[in-house]
């Protein structure tokens, strides 16, 4: 009884496919949109996990229990925009900062990582003449 | 005993907190503690040979099984009359040799102390746990002790190759060890040696504890660290790396003969790589022209015959064991200690440079010459004593006969590098300049003396040498022979091999230079040194290659490969598990139709957008959307805060955009990465649709929880709605933290926008500051000139 209908399913799934694909992205503006539309998508998600069909505000009194949505996704869900906010805003004073400061806003490979990527090309190139280094030294 | 070892760390505590100012006076304050094991262990020598050994446990953690056992028994007391006695004239040779107040001292007088300590706790070990602790004790001492202060390359690179040569080996004999207590049921070795096991895990068990003994012993082809490891101080070689801890390995193999009396393979694997680190070790000493390497090859040569006798397992063979390691102990540290002299004093210890020293320091060249009559095994000496012994050990046909073969080829090397060192280190050279010494305090002349003494008493007072090793032998054996050592046994077999490999030792010896000379022209296929390096040089290049293609250094990456990850993993599991979907409908309600293609319109609209305020309204778009999806899901205080969160969010971009540049800036290798992204993405989408269905499904019965709310709101709370009365009243803790990680943030963004403000008005200060003083200056140089006029 509890089953998300079709078109939710739908919803979510294009949520999720734009949130991950913004998430994919270079751009640090981008990234973050990813993430708040992903936010959006799992709240949606938290609603309907609490069922879709019996579809009447949890309020007292106006409708009997049976009919009631699930407050308790409600509840989650709540917690869970304002939260989505905090993250966001906070994001987005760091790309503001991150173009400050670098000019651009831009997620760059990490530098550690690039040169470790060199060494590895500089190591394999140099291989052969270490081999004949140690020939040489063992002969000596 | 426990409280025996732990006076030695204690001590050694003590030593490196006050070292800082008394740096030659800590060294006889260090050799108390060896010198009180030494006396203890005298003291219970009755006892022991009588077959009554000493025995403390401590059950540290009675759960796991886990005790400290240690047990006096004859090899424990043959082990300890050498590692703590030869610790105690190491302690006070020290205190000449380290003769001013350096780093090296200061660290020495410890660190050596708690190596005894160590060293003591590992011969005693009743219990394998025990005895491996102690072992990586030791190997953990050796390191600190041979990098020092790990200011030169050369004690960096030696002590690392010590610590993961012998740390290798120590982690798979741990596993050994394993294997052993676990098959077997007991950990106590006393009890494993008095009902030995027997099977295909005790056979597997030795192959893992050998590698574990060949590693610290130096066998071949390990042996390579401990000629690295002479980067040391002398005396830290003399007492680890020649007197005491290289023959652990040995001791464990005696230690775990009787155990494994049962293992056939045993006795064969020991010959053969012991006699082929014997002949190696032999005939690489006769190559070295640093004293100090020659006498390292020589130890690892008698290393060799060590652990040929350790592993024989016969009585004889035991007694020969007891008597070498005897000898070795006394015969090796002397001639260290000496070599320690003559580097000290003369400033030098090769071969090439030395010349007339024997003239020059007569006492300190006869101490030498009486270790190493021991070593060439000159009667009276214990070293021929116990040669003897050896020889008699393997008197036969066939195999045995092959290795007695072996012995006496490593053993007329052994004559011939003895001879080499006497030669190279005292002798007068013809052509040479006698080496300038400074004269030997005979303080540093004492400790060697009484080593050197200790060969020849131990020898000529051989029926008391017998005894202990007689005892040994029987115990470890199983059996009592008739053999005993002594110095004349009559014209037998084993003297004239003693004749032979004397005689044929000095015509080698003598020979050795032209000898030397063709052994430069061979080939040199195998090098283990050359080999250590390559191993460590291709994990190296292995690490890089690894981290090289893990960690490639990019976020969108590695975020596809976690989703991925995501995919493969629960999504095939989604896949496999065919749950039936209940209900299948297209709508629960018309408005979400129009409700849904809003938002995937603008969804589609957020990903083809170029400009940043497009995209940021376009998510706007979605946001409100999804708002409208609450009201009709029955959820109108989610809806309410999606409204005016989506708002403040939507304020808070554009805020911001105000100062980005209007579009995103596109990389051309973005293009080419874009249908992989596309697609992953779009099976994430996917799956997230499918799971959200089959989950939803899945679930058959109404949340309990939820129904408590509901009915428990209006008495409880006096609200009637429930959500804000979950959010207010039943679940306020979470509320609460969550306001606080909205302070947390808040406090984050404020840091953020504050700094780069404030970092602005910096910026406008300092060009403010340097335009004032640029007009300032010429003032300045004004007043100057009119000055100097």
């Amino acid at each position: 009884m509890n089953t998300v209908n079709l078109t939710m399913a739908v919803v979510l799934g294009g949520l999720y496919a734009t949130g991950f694909y913004l998430l994919l992205q270079r751009s640090l503006m981008r990234v973050l949109l990813g993430i708040v539309i992903l936010g959006h998508g799992a709240n949606l998600l938290l609603q309907l996990a609490g069922g879709s069909q019996a579809g009447r505000p949890p309020m007292l009194g106006d409708v009997p229990i049976g009919q009631m949505a699930d407050p308790l996704p409600q509840a989650m869900a709540l917690t869970a925009i304002v939260i989505t906010f905090a993250l966001t805003t906070f994001l987005l004073a760091l790309a503001y900062r991150a173009w400050q400061l670098l000019g651009h806003d831009e997620v760059q490979d990490d530098v550690e990582d690039r040169r470790i990527r060199r060494l590895e090309a500089e190591l394999a190139h140099a291989d052969e003449e270490t081999e004949q280094e140690l020939d040489s030294e063992a002969t000596r | 005993m426990l409280a025996l070892v732990v006076s030695h760390l204690l001590v050694a505590l003590v030593l490196s907190l006050v070292s800082m100012r008394h740096s030659r006076a800590i060294y006889p304050v260090a050799a108390l503690p060896p010198t009180a094991a030494l006396c203890w262990a005298l003291a219970h020598a009755d006892s022991v040979l009588a077959g009554s050994p000493p025995v403390t446990r401590m059950n540290w953690s009675a759960t796991l099984g886990l005790e400290f056992a240690f047990r006096l028994d004859t090899l424990a007391l043959v082990m300890t009359l050498l590692v703590s006695g030869i610790g105690v004239l190491v302690l006070l040779y020290c205190r000449w040799y380290f003769g001013t107040p350096s780093g090296d001292a200061k660290r020495s007088a410890s660190l050596l102390l708690a190596f005894a300590g160590v060293m003591f706790g590992l011969v005693l070990a009743d219990d394998l746990l025990t005895l491996y602790v102690f072992w990586e004790l030791t190997t953990i001492c050796s390191f600190l002790l041979v990098g020092q202060s790990g200011v030169s390359r050369e004690s960096r690179r030696a002590s690392l190759q010590a610590l993961l040569v012998t740390t290798l080996g120590g982690l798979v004999m741990l596993l050994g060890f394993i294997v052993l207590g676990e098959s077997s049921g007991t950990y106590r070795i006393s009890e494993l040696a008095a009902d030995p096991p027997d099977g295909a895990a005790v056979a597997v068990a030795t192959g893992l504890i050998l590698v574990g003994a060949f590693t610290k012993s130096a066998q071949v082809p390990f042996h390579n660290w401990l000629p690295a490891a002479m980067v040391a101080p002398t005396p830290i070689s003399a007492y680890l790396h020649a007197a005491s801890m290289v023959k652990a390995g040995v001791f464990l193999v005696a230690r775990l003969t009787p155990v494994l009396s049962e293992v056939s393979y045993l006795p064969v694997v020991t010959a053969v790589f012991g006699l082929v680190t014997m002949f190696l070790g032999g005939w690489r000493a006769l190559r070295e022209h640093d004293l100090k390497l020659l006498l390292a090859y020589g130890t690892v040569s008698q290393l060799g015959f060590l652990m040929v006798l350790a592993g024989s397992g016969s009585y004889t063979g035991e007694l020969a064991l007891a008597g070498m390691l005897l000898a070795h102990g006394a015969f090796k540290a002397t001639l260290f200690l000496v070599i320690g002299i003559v580097d000290h004093q003369t400033g030098t210890r090769d071969i090439r440079e030395l010349s007339g020293l024997g003239r020059r320091m007569p006492w300190v060249t006869s101490v030498a010459v009486l270790a190493a009559m021991s070593m060439a095994g000159v009667p009276p000496t214990i070293g021929f004593v116990a040669k003897e012994a050896a020889f008699e050990t393997y008197l036969g046909t066939g195999a045995v006969a092959a290795v007695e073969a072996g012995i006496v080829a490593g053993s007329v090397l052994t004559v011939a590098y003895t001879a080499r060192l006497l030669f190279g280190c005292f002798a007068s050279k013809r052509g040479a300049v006698p080496t300038e010494a400074h004269p030997v305090p005979a303080g540093m002349l004492l400790p060697p003396a009484v080593t050197a003494l200790a060969c020849l008493v131990l020898g000529v007072a051989y029926p008391l040498t017998d005894e202990l090793a007689a005892t040994y032998a029987e115990r470890a054996a199983g059996s009592s022979g008739e053999y005993h050592l002594g110095l004349w046994h009559g014209f037998n077999q084993p003297l004239v091999f003693s004749a032979v490999t004397l005689f044929a030792g000095l015509t080698l010896a003598a020979h050795n230079a032209r000898l030397n000379l063709l052994r430069s022209r061979l080939p040199r296929p195998l090098d283990a040194q050359r080999g250590y390096e390559r191993i460590m040089g291709s994990l190296e290049r292995l690490a890089v290659g690894v981290t090289g293609r893990v960690q490639v250094g990019s976020l969108p990456t590695y975020l596809g490969i976690i989703l991925l990850a995501v995919l493969v993993v629960p999504g095939s599991v989604l896949l496999m598990r065919v749950t039936p979907i209940e209900q299948l409908r297209w709508w629960d309600n018309v408005l979400q139709l129009p409700l849904a293609l809003v938002i995937l319109v603008a969804a589609a609209g957020v990903v083809r957008a170029t400009r940043r305020i497009t995209a940021v309204l376009l998510v706007g778009v979605i946001g409100y959307g999804i708002g409208g999806m609450f009201i009709v899901g029955g959820g109108p205080d989610l809806a309410l805060t999606q409204f005016l969160v989506e708002t403040l969010t939507l304020i808070a971009f554009v805020l911001v955009l105000r100062r980005l540049p209007a579009r995103f800036t596109e990389t051309p290798s973005a293009r080419r990465v874009r249908l992989p992204k596309v697609l992953v993405s779009l099976a994430g989408g996917v799956f997230v649709g499918f799971a959200a269905l089959i989950f939803s499904s899945a679930r058959d019965t109404p949340s309990r929880v939820s129904a408590e709310y509901l009915e428990h709101a209006e008495e409880g709370t006096s609200a009637t709605n429930v959500v804000n009365a979950i959010i207010v009243d039943f679940r306020a803790f979470d509320t609460v933290g969550e306001l606080s990680v909205l302070a947390v943030t808040a406090t984050g963004v404020a840091s953020l926008v504050l700094s780069s403000r404030s970092a602005r008005r910096r910026k406008h200060a300092r060009s403010d500051w340097r335009q004032l003083s640029a007009t300032a200056r010429p003032t300045a140089g004004e007043h100057g000139e009119r000055g100097s006029a």
